[in-house]
């Protein structure tokens, strides 16, 4: 039974029962052979714990882990390679819903660009009607030109319908931008003041001088009738004086960037840089209270006294 | 049946004239694309409504334009004319002559535009429109003049199949 049990300790898992000799175990008792395995177990436990034995354990766990790895990655290998064409069809359908939802999330993107900055234009346009609250605006989107290239005129999408009438200016929040020309029940054709054929009366700041501007077919605009008394800089503002009736009085135009006077001439001229992009106009404001005055009847005919 | 599909062909023309043409300018000139169309249109052989067509294009852009209807209705349908005549000496190259009648179209429907805007009392400087309206127009329009005609004909061959003895 002796023989026996050493026997047992002698192939035992423990390398400390390798230390105890047939011979030492034939002098124990099962007894002291349990305590002094207990002891040595609770040795090494102790050891392990205060990391006496780290560099042991990494000796042996080392090749252990590698091999463990080697088994572990060709496994995973050979299931790859089984199991690939059913994930392959998933991948692509998962991959198919995805761009699909991308090309989604694209347009939605581009939407809410677009809102925004429609949302910044109104914001702006809101900015001005509080600036001059004596009028009452209705906000219009333009919807086209002109196809003549020869007259500067825009649609917009709103008409007699919407209480819009000929004669009605149009601003944006930069400033002024034309009036009413031509009305049908849901349109209307603007004519802009860069338009060859439009005069508008205006006002310089700070002389307050009293000039007309012109528009032409290049698009460009001009001053002309400017007092040859008054004098202009560069930067000065030019403003709607009100004069004539057809545009209200004060709203923004642009600003002078160039003179030209001779002293031989009855009135100076000068270039003007427009506070408003006629070129991308996107949201304007008609002026729906302001009605203009007709001077024609004050304007004396010849043979009539 | 003819006449009343060049209601919604123009429609969608004057549409894109004045929405998208109108807003990509050279310069200051834009391409008429419904003075191509006219002008293919007349230039095909079997095509026996041009002036129709022309007819319904002036009024559509005299719809949309400031200027009075009497400018593109003159102004297409002597062009249509024009188209009618060569068509005749050129009728082995049409293409060729499409080219010819774009040049002098473009120009002659310019000089109308350009004579009642000056009576209106807008003053114009001529060599001004020539250079920033009328040529850059021209060339658009020259640019877009080979496609339009391959369009336009097969809308014709489409609306005019050719006869077949039998």
């Amino acid at each position: 039974m002796l023989a026996s049990g050493a026997q047992v300790e002698a192939r035992g898992d423990f390398c400390g029962a390798a230390f105890i000799s047939y011979d030492m175990k034939s002098k124990f008792s099962p007894l002291w052979q349990t305590i002094i395995l207990s002891l040595v177990i609770i040795g090494l436990i102790v050891l392990a714990f205060a990391g006496y034995l780290t560099p042991l354990s990494r000796l042996i766990l080392s090749p252990l882990v590698s091999a463990q790895s080697w088994v572990s990655s060709r496994f995973q290998a050979l299931q790859a390679y089984f199991s690939e064409p059913h994930d392959v069809a998933v991948l692509r359908q998962r991959n198919a819903e995805l761009e699909a939802e991308v090309a989604h999330l694209r347009t939605q993107i581009i939407e809410l660009q677009q809102q925004l900055s429609e949302y910044r234009i109104l914001s702006a346009l809101l900015d001005f009607a509080r600036a001059y609250p004596e009028y009452q605006y209705v906000g219009a989107s333009v919807i086209g030109r002109d196809p003549s290239p020869f007259v500067k005129y825009i649609q917009i999408n709103r008409g007699s319908d919407d209480d819009i009438r000929r004669g009605m200016p149009v601003v944006t929040q930069q400033g002024l931008v034309g009036r009413i020309s031509k009305v049908t029940a849901s349109a209307a054709l603007v004519q802009l003041i860069t338009d060859p054929s439009v005069t508008v009366n205006v006002r310089l700041e700070p002389t307050r001088a009293e000039a007309a501007l012109s528009g032409s077919i290049t698009g460009d605009i001009g001053l002309d009738l400017i007092p040859q008394d008054v004098s202009v800089q560069a930067g000065d503002l030019v403003l709607t004086s009100g004069l004539g009736g057809n545009y209200p009085p004060n709203i923004l135009i642009g600003q002078i960037t160039g003179i030209r006077s001779q002293d031989y001439a009855l009135f100076q001229s000068a270039s003007l840089q427009s506070v408003v992009d006629f070129t991308h106009l996107e949201i304007v404001l008609v002026i729906t209270n302001f009605e203009p005055i007709d001077v024609s009847p004050l304007v004396p005919t010849p043979g009539i006294p | 049946m003819v006449v009343l599909i060049s209601i919604p062909i123009f429609s969608v023309l004057t549409i894109l004239q004045s929405a998208v043409l109108s807003r990509m300018p050279l310069l200051h000139g834009t391409a008429d694309v419904v003075l191509l169309v006219v002008i293919a249109w007349a230039l095909q052989e079997r095509v026996r409504t041009a002036l129709q067509w022309s007819l319904v294009a002036g009024i559509m852009m005299g719809y949309v334009s400031i200027l009075p209807y009497s400018v593109p209705l003159v102004s297409y349908l002597g062009i249509t004319g024009l188209t009618l005549v060569i068509r005749r000496y050129i009728w082995k190259i049409p293409i060729l002559a499409m080219f010819v009648i774009t040049l002098i179209g473009t120009l002659f429907n310019h000089s109308l535009s350009a004579l009642v805007v000056s009576i209106g009392g807008a003053a114009l400087p001529w060599l001004n429109v020539l250079q920033m309206i009328s040529i850059p127009s021209l060339f658009l329009n020259l640019l877009l003049a080979a496609p339009v005609y391959a369009v336009v004909k097969d809308i014709a061959n489409w609306l005019y199949p050719e006869e077949i003895e039998i």
